[in-house]
Formats: structure tokens, sequence, C-alpha cells
């Protein structure tokens, strides 16, 4: 039965790499693009002129917050679009009529979410090496919230991807509440620099804890508390799982 | 021991339409099983709902026995579907289309591609297997869902509509290889809109219709009880009326054409002979449709 399970789920999987291998012009350099040009324009030609924060200059402060960024965006724009385009043709039907269990299927996507997501995270991570050499304060908080990050993200594109009908649908959650919330998120700032009332405003936008949960695995230096970072991450990642299973469950958006 | 057994199924959409009232089934094992019925009579909504793209809202399945209320994974393993609709990415290689089906199965990667080979070979897909699924043609995407839902060697087949937008030629190789594949012990289930088809193929036919089986018989008895057979008449002047006759339909087409509709047992000679009064004069005749045709009609109605 788990050798079953094994096999399905790596079938899926391989299918997922193979699809972000393929369309790699859309899925892998565009983000790395225009990562490049925020590294040059905010880091470089910007942050110049920026003094440093928290001990550290500009380019520094901004890198580990422009590797999340793409984590976020990468990891959630290719379960969805990945998924819904499998319920557009119809061929998530093959997954359907087969014995594969829900949660099977769920990790299948989601492992797709997660290769291109911490892909596209490593290639900035490249990039960022050309402009700043990032200090690495405590490695075991860094993969765990890239990995952690990474998969809540690709939870919610799944989720997105279910209840999409058109392909309208895909875009307008990443447009009017993921970038948002990443861009509010501290990418750019420390939260700590704003006015008390967008302070508090910020504590609520969970991106903010995922970002400077990520920062503080290399710069030792955070905006929220860390632990309380890692503890949201965990209850994300379990909610969100659960919720889409019970949506897998009842067939909302795959069974009539 | 029953390939498929329905009892008392019905399916309400969300809003209200009823496509299925109560069906009930039986398939035993190793037939060759029809299933006709109009667009919207429910053929599509059953096959979904045995394959689980469809939630039932009441009904009792069985698939060799095996409840899938109970165990619906078990079931699944035992049918194999090839849908009226293309429903594979078009972008994927053919031949990961099915060994990817395969592994939705539990089955390993090498036995995966040794089936793949194997059935991608006897529908004569195989030079193709590289090939994107968006460059197939018509009739050779439809071999590949064939391929694709044999991959996991189901006892119980169940095919769509499999030669909607195939052509003749084709046609006749795809039937052949069904038959072969039921007589290796497979149980068939068809559904079609080419009556001629399931002459051809099938020994059993059911005929569906409003959500409920209407007629489910033998092919033999099913074509026993046609009793009526239309032929339309050229002739050779301008007709504008014709006298009527106990029995027979007559009806103009168009002014050298007559439409005629006569009980199987009489004779042709005694329309000839009323015709031929008539100074009609009949210049080559041919079957109106095909027999089976008429027959659904008659039911249906």
């Amino acid at each position: 039965m788990m050798r079953r399970n094994w096999i399905s789920f790596t079938s899926i999987a391989r299918k997922e790499m193979i699809r972000i291998f393929r369309i790699w012009v859309q899925t892998l350099v565009p983000p790395v693009i225009t990562i490049t040009l925020y590294f040059i324009i905010f880091g470089g030609f910007i942050g110049s002129q920026i003094g440093a924060i928290g001990g550290y200059d500009y380019m520094a402060f901004i890198a580990p917050g422009l590797i999340m960024m793409s984590i976020i965006t990468n990891s959630y724009s290719n379960t969805v679009s990945s998924f819904f385009s499998t319920k557009f043709q119809r061929n998530i039907e093959e997954l359907l009529v087969s014995p594969t269990p829900n949660w099977v299927m769920v990790l299948g996507y989601i492992s797709g979410g997660m290769t291109r997501g911490l892909c596209v995270g490593m290639l900035v991570s490249l990039v960022s090496l050309v402009f700043v050499r990032l200090p690495l304060f405590h490695v075991p908080f860094i993969l765990l919230f890239a990995l952690l990050t990474s998969f809540v993200f690709s939870l919610a594109g799944m989720i997105n991807g279910i209840f999409a009908r058109s392909f309208d649908d895909i875009s307008i959650i990443p447009t009017f509440v993921i970038t948002p919330l990443t861009y509010l998120g501290g990418v750019f700032y420390s939260i700590s620099l704003l006015p008390e009332f967008w302070r508090d405003l910020s504590r609520i936008n969970p991106v903010v804890y995922m970002i400077s949960g990520f920062r503080y695995g290399f710069l030792g230096i955070a905006d929220s508390n860390v632990w309380l970072g890692l503890g949201m991450l965990l209850l994300f990642s379990v909610v969100l799982f659960l919720f889409t299973l019970s949506l897998l469950k009842k067939g909302v958006g795959i069974r009539a | 021991m029953f390939a498929l057994s329905i009892a008392d199924l019905h399916k309400k959409y969300k809003g209200g339409f009823e496509a299925l009232s109560g069906l009930s089934l039986d398939v035993q094992e190793g037939q060759f099983f029809g299933l006709l019925g109009p667009n919207g009579a429910g053929k599509t909504t059953t096959i979904g709902i045995i394959t689980s793209l469809v939630t039932k809202t009441s009904g009792k399945i069985r698939v060799f026995g095996v409840d899938i209320d109970a165990d619906f994974p078990a079931a699944k393993r035992l049918i194999g579907v090839v849908p009226q609709e293309f429903n594979f990415s078009i972008f994927e290689k053919v031949q990961d289309i099915v060994t990817q089906q395969a592994g939705y199965y539990g089955i390993p990667r090498r036995e995966a591609l040794r089936r793949s080979e194997k059935y991608l070979r006897k529908l004569g897909l195989w030079e193709k297997r590289n090939v994107a699924a968006r460059e197939l043609s018509g009739g050779m995407k439809r071999r590949l869902m064939i391929a694709r839902g044999l991959v996991h060697d189901p006892k119980l087949l169940i095919l769509d509509e499999p030669t909607a937008g195939v052509d003749v030629e084709m046609r006749r190789g795809m039937w052949d290889f069904l038959e072969e594949i039921n007589r290796e012990g497979r149980t068939i289930i068809l559904t079609t809109h080419y009556l001629e088809e399931a002459e051809q193929l099938c020994n059993q036919i059911a005929i569906i219709a409003r959500g409920k089986i209407v007629e489910n018989t033998s092919k033999r008895e099913l074509l026993r009880k046609l009793d009526k057979e239309t032929f339309l008449f050229d002739t050779k002047n301008p007709v504008t009326e014709i006298m009527p006759l106990e029995n027979v339909e007559f009806s103009l087409v168009d002014e050298t054409t007559i439409k005629v509709t006569k009980n199987r047992t009489q004779s042709m000679n005694h329309i000839f002979i009323h015709l031929d009064s008539q100074n009609i004069v009949v210049d080559s005749m041919r079957n109106k449709s095909n027999r089976l045709e008429e027959l659904f009609l008659e039911m249906v109605e």
C-alpha cells in the first residue's frame, strides 16, 4: 500500500518536474531576471544612498527578503497554474479515476511548487553573491523558513487552483493579496522603522514573520520574534494541508 | 459474477437537473456490453459515477463484487476508462501520459515502461511515443486514451463513445482491437451513437433514456423486436400524390423521392404493384437507416 502510494507520489512529482523544466523560460528565468533588477536598482543605485539597517548595509538587508519573495511567489504560482491547467485540460481526471489517495495527490503537487520555489530561491541566492557576501548566522533557520514558507505557499496556490474557474481567477489572489503582503512584509525595509500605527498593522501580516525569520538565519537580526514566526509557519502548514484535503474530499472544483 | 452491478442509481446535479432516476444494470463478466441512448440520457453521468468523477446522490455500485462505497480504491484498480472527450495534457509526450497513468495505479516505472510499450505498439502509436500529444491526429488521440485506460490491466474497460470522430478505416481497426481484448477475457462496456458499432461488437445491449434503462437484452433479441423498416425510392418521374396502402406509410421527401415505411413481414412486391398501378416507376431504392436506429428511436420516444 505504502509502496503504491510512493510510486503514485513520485509519478506526480516527476510530471511536475518535467513541466517546470520543459517551460523553464516561463518558470525559472523571469523571476531571476526580476530579482536581479531589484538587486541592481534597490540594492545598488538606491541602496548606496541609504544608511545601514541593524548594522548591515542595505544590499545585505534586502537580499534575504528578495530570496524569500522569490520563494513565495514561485511556490504559489507553480501549484496554482499547474493545478488549474490540469483542471482546465481535464487531465486531473487521470488522477481522480486512479486509486491515488487525496493526501498523496496534494503532496505530489506541493512537491512541484516547492521544487520551483526553492530552485528559484537558489538561483536568486547565487545571483546575490555577485552583489553581496551574506553571512550565515544560523543555517537551520534558513532551511526551516525556506522549506516551510515554500510548503505553505504551495498549498495556498493549490487551494487557489482548486477554486479557480478561469485563468483570471489564478491571477487575482497573487495580484491583490500575495504581492501586497510580500511588498509590505518587510522585504525592503525594517518594520521597526515604521510609525507605530503601520508597525502594529504590519504585525498581522504573516509574511513579515517569514521574511524576518529567514533574514535572521543569515544576519542574526529580526523584526519580530523568530520562534513565533516558526510556530506560525507550522500552524499554517497543518491548517492549510487539512483544508486542502477537505476540499478534495468534498470534490470542490473537481468532481461534479 | 457480475463485472458491474448498479442498483437504483440516482443523480441530481446542483441546480436540480435529474440526470439519473433509478438506473439499475448488471453486466456479466466477459460480456461486450453496449449502452445506447440519446444525448443527455445519462450515459456519461453513469460512467462518471462508476469512475468517481461524479458523486452519486444515491444507489449502489459493485465492481466485481467490490462496493465502491466500501473500498473505492480497490474498485478503481479493476476499472479502466476511455472518456468521450480528450482529457490528457496536450503538452505531454505520448509515452509519458501512459506511464504516468500506470504510476498513479502504483505500477513501478520499469513495468510501466514495458506495458506502455506493449499497448502503444498494439495501437500503432509506438512511433509517436516521444511526440507531444497535441501533435496527434484525432484517431491517434483516441487510441492514446485506450492505451492509457489499459495500462493497469483492468478487468473491466469502459469506453465512452470511443469512435467519435474516427475515420471508417481506423474505426474497423479499433473494433478488431476491442474484440481481441474482449476475447482475452476483459469485460467491455461501450457507449455509442453509432448503432452499427453496437450491432457489430456487442452481445448485450441496454438502452438508456431519461436516466433509466428502458431495455436490456441480447442483441439478437433486440433485433428481432424490430418490425419496421424504411426505404427511400427514387422515381423516374415527378410524383405529386400517392394513394394510401394498408400497413404502409408513404411520404414525399421531394418530388422524385418517396419515403416508404413498412412492416418487416410485408412483401415488397405488394408495394411495387401498388405504385405501378399509379404509373409511378421506381428507378432505384436504398435503405433509409440502420435497423437498430429505428428501434432505438421507437424506444426512447
